[in-house]
């Protein structure tokens, strides 16, 4: 028996190594594979509080206590990061392209 | 009644070990299938030295494949060099973790006949199809070849395309039987014996065209092993692998070609029920009765690896172009086309609600 | 039983992020990244969302890691040289995560009694058809909606990676 606030605190922990990873690395796909780890720490938080709301529920009414409301949003939020992760690649795909370099200090320019 | 844990913990330990090493002799025995069936269809007899009719040429093989030099190129990644063909292995054989190969009997509260029957047991094939990608796509970048490179990311790209045509094909089975456990799937196509199976009662054969199309394409087995085959790419992503890592991809493909039969047997022509339905009267003991059904499934997975074999030796190759435009513009909307049919044909038979 | 399973996989989880954040080379960046997001599914499974964790080896570790690793391959991308960023990122940004991270994890601890605890209860396992049957009656416009801007994702990809000629 694992107490939930136990899930909340480890998707803090993946979420703050999320940021951590955002602010110190310095190349572009490192950092984009930091914010979708920040996603699915999300996502833990999400699945855990729909876990905690059936338990509660349960305790109310015995017959029909499951909430799924949590893991609809943690559907939704996949596919929109599947989404977002097609097109943030291309996007890199068409940087590499124009400055020849992944270094995300040498593309902070508009102009070079 | 409540199975102590030490109990459940040893019969699914037997049970592991059973289907593994049964899974990888059968492996063996596969290959050597595959050499007697492509020789009879190219007019000659296959391996036939080693033992009566060649049988323990498999044995011979595994021998040569140990003995031989275990080359590592200087310039490979290696973490990742040797860590390819394990995922590729390992994905083969987690597959048959949740395949029922007979009927629902239990010892002691625990399945005999399925090592873990999972709610999802469907969604997980398709998770482990979908990781096995990770083995073709890092051997050919750790090998630090142009040619493994191209040949990897070209099977990678064939086996992420058809694997949406695969996954789209199964939508049709799963809804005649409202669920994706595997047993429910089967228990749907029990009650009249052939007929109600999913290839003929459930009217799911183009859908099943449609899996065993793609399936070839996702094993990367012919006609579409363009990425492997031997005139082309100088033998494509594995290459630089010699002797036993070798094997190991070698073995992962056809532990592959026996997973894809055991899931067209269970999802299409009703796994482990016998054709006869109720029609022969029931003989035997408990053991017959729980052997039998375990005899049909492996005459079943037999016809599909014979099938998988007489595809081989007869059709040509596909080219690149050619397998990417069949995937994408033939299979994936024919696969929803066939969702669509069948959901009509689900909302009109049943009474309006 | 229950918390022996959560400290392995959380601790692979912590293990495989600190990974990300610690590696050199992009490619175990993202071979860390795919052991996170499987042990998350391991986790969810441990929560009762048995559908969730299906859809995250499939969809997280199955397809988007496997974009992500075509990229890197592709494109080459060397070992990282060390430049350095912004110093306000430094200043506050990693004071600020801190902070964040010990408020959140005090007030999560100190509550944890009336968060309740988690077992492997099967009265708890959601199956598909819950969901399904939320998702194709309330949600019916944003399940429909998804789809449409996955079509739009798709062709934005398709035209943003492709060569000028």
């Amino acid at each position: 028996m694992v107490p939930i606030a136990y899930y909340l605190v480890l998707s803090g922990i993946l979420f703050s190594i999320g940021v951590a990873a955002f602010l110190i690395k310095r190349n572009i796909i490192t950092v984009f594979m930091s914010i979708e780890l920040m996603l699915n720490a999300v996502n833990l938080t999400f699945v855990a509080f729909s876990r905690y709301w059936s338990q509660a529920q349960y305790r109310l009414n015995p017959t029909n206590y499951l909430q799924v409301n949590g893991q609809i949003f943690v559907f939704f939020v996949m596919v929109v990061a599947a989404a977002e992760a097609a097109v943030g690649l291309a996007i890199i795909i068409a940087i590499f392209r124009a400055r020849n370099t992944l270094n995300v200090d040498q593309i902070d320019l508009m102009k070079l | 009644m409540e199975t102590g844990f030490l109990t459940f913990f040893l019969i699914n330990l037997a049970k592991v070990i059973v289907v593994v090493v049964i899974t990888l002799m059968s492996v063996a025995y596969t290959v050597l299938l595959e050499r007697k069936l492509v020789g009879r269809i190219q007019n000659r007899w296959g391996p036939s030295r080693v033992g009566p009719f060649g049988l323990l040429q498999p044995l011979v093989d595994g021998a040569k494949l140990f003995l031989k030099e275990d080359l590592m190129p200087e310039a490979v990644y290696r973490p990742l060099y040797i860590l390819a063909p394990m995922i590729a292995l390992s994905c083969a054989l987690m597959s048959v973790a949740v395949v029922p190969f007979g009927a629902d009997v239990k010892w002691h509260g625990v399945d005999l006949f399925q090592i873990a029957d999972l709610n999802i047991g469907l969604l997980i094939i398709l998770g482990i199809t979908s990781i096995g990608v990770y083995g073709i796509a890092l051997s050919g970048w750790s090998s630090n070849n142009k040619y493994s490179l191209l040949g990897s990311l070209r099977a990678s790209a064939q086996v992420i395309s058809y694997e949406l045509a695969l996954g789209l094909s199964l939508v049709g089975v799963v809804m005649r039987a409202g669920s994706l456990r595997l047993r429910d799937i089967v228990g749907v196509q029990a009650p009249h014996g052939l007929l109600s199976w999913n290839f003929f009662g459930g009217f799911q054969f183009v859908a099943f065209f449609i899996y065993l199309m793609a399936a070839y394409a996702e094993t990367n087995r012919s006609p579409f092993d363009l990425p492997e085959a031997e005139s082309e790419l100088t033998a494509g992503y594995h290459t630089e692998y010699s002797s036993m890592k070798f094997a190991m991809f070698f073995m992962a493909e056809y532990a592959n070609m026996i997973t894809v039969g055991c899931v067209a047997t269970l999802l299409f022509f009703g796994g482990w029920t016998s054709p006869f339905g109720n029609l022969l009267p029931t003989f035997g003991g408990i053991f017959v009765q729980s052997l039998l059904p375990v005899f049909w499934f492996v005459a079943k997975v037999f016809a599909f690896l014979f099938l998988y074999v007489w595809v081989r030796g007869t059709l040509p190759r596909f080219r690149y172009d050619q397998l990417m435009g069949f995937g994408w513009r033939f299979l994936m909307p024919l696969a929803i086309a066939n969702i669509v049919v069948t959901g009509l044909w689900m909302g009109l038979r049943l009474p309006m609600q | 039983m229950h918390l022996a399973l959560f400290i392995i996989f959380g601790g692979l989880c912590v293990a495989g992020a600190l990974n990300l954040l610690l590696q050199r080379h992009p490619i175990n960046s993202a071979l860390s990244l795919i052991v996170v997001m499987s042990s998350l599914a391991v986790l969810y499974l441990l929560l009762g969302a048995e559908f969730l964790a299906a859809a995250q080896v499939i969809v997280y570790s199955g397809a988007i890691m496997v974009l992500f690793t075509f990229v890197i391959m592709l494109l080459n991308a060397g070992k990282e040289e060390r430049t350095h960023g912004s110093k306000m990122a430094y200043v506050a940004g990693f004071p600020g995560a801190a902070i964040l991270l010990s408020l959140l994890t005090y007030i999560f601890l100190s509550h944890r009694a009336a968060f309740d605890q988690a077992g492997l209860d099967d009265k708890f396992v959601t199956g598909t058809s819950a969901l399904s049957a939320v998702l194709f009656s309330h949600l019916l416009l944003p399940f429909e909606v998804t789809s449409v801007l996955i079509l739009i994702a798709i062709l934005g990809a398709v035209a943003l990676a492709r060569k000028e000629h």
